[in-house]
């Protein structure tokens, strides 16, 4: 499998997914507790 | 007053380093093969990147200081938002990538680039395994600045909690 950081595009996208990624978990478990 | 000033240090800093990083992935890694191809590539690795890793790793040192200073200082606490305490938790997670990225900047991108560019001494299997190290850490910050930028701004908090996590 090639690595997706090989690429401008690959890296923008993978950039992209963890943004998403880490936003859901802060707003779904370190900030449930917040209110 | 003073807060304002490390904040303003921290984004021109930041824009600096972060302006950096895409012109070495977006421009200069793009750029590189075909410099070498018609032989014009020693302008850049001579001049060009050297004087542009100087200002890059500087700005890098220079925004996590200011941003460390503004997290302990604010109230938010530095501790608070490293172990990602309550609602320190998403400036915390852009504390926490940020700080992945400045060390990959001292830690392995600047070290390997030493290397490629022979400012310190390396053969070419060397050279080209160092090439390999730095640019894929490049790219890896590339990739984290999207999520750390995007956790700078959704954390800027006026009315309490951030905005986006209320």
């Amino acid at each position: 499998m090639k690595n997706p950081l090989d690429s401008i595009l690959g890296t923008i996208i993978a950039g992209l997914v963890l943004t998403v990624v880490l936003y859901f978990f802060t707003a779904n478990f370190l900030m449930k507790a917040v209110g | 007053m003073e807060l304002i000033i490390d904040r303003w240090l921290h984004v021109l800093a930041g824009i600096t380093w972060i302006g950096l990083l895409y012109y070495f992935n977006f421009v200069q890694a793009v750029a590189m093969p075909k410099a070498k191809a018609d032989n014009t590539a020693g302008a850049i690795t001579k001049h060009i990147a050297p004087l542009a890793l100087r200002w890059f790793r500087f700005a890098a040192l220079v925004t996590w200081l200011t941003g460390a200073y503004y997290l302990e200082r604010s109230g938010i606490g530095l501790v608070n938002a490293f172990l990602l305490k309550g609602s320190a938790a998403p400036i915390g997670i852009g504390a926490w990538l940020g700080t992945i990225m400045f060390l990959n900047v001292w830690g392995l991108i600047w070290p390997n680039q030493k290397k490629v560019l022979g400012i310190v001494p390396a053969d070419d299997a060397a050279k080209a395994k160092a090439g390999r190290i730095a640019f894929l850490a490049s790219r890896t910050n590339t990739m984290l600045s999207l999520p750390m930028l995007f956790f700078m701004i959704t954390s800027t908090s006026a009315h309490g909690l951030p905005v986006l996590f209320r």
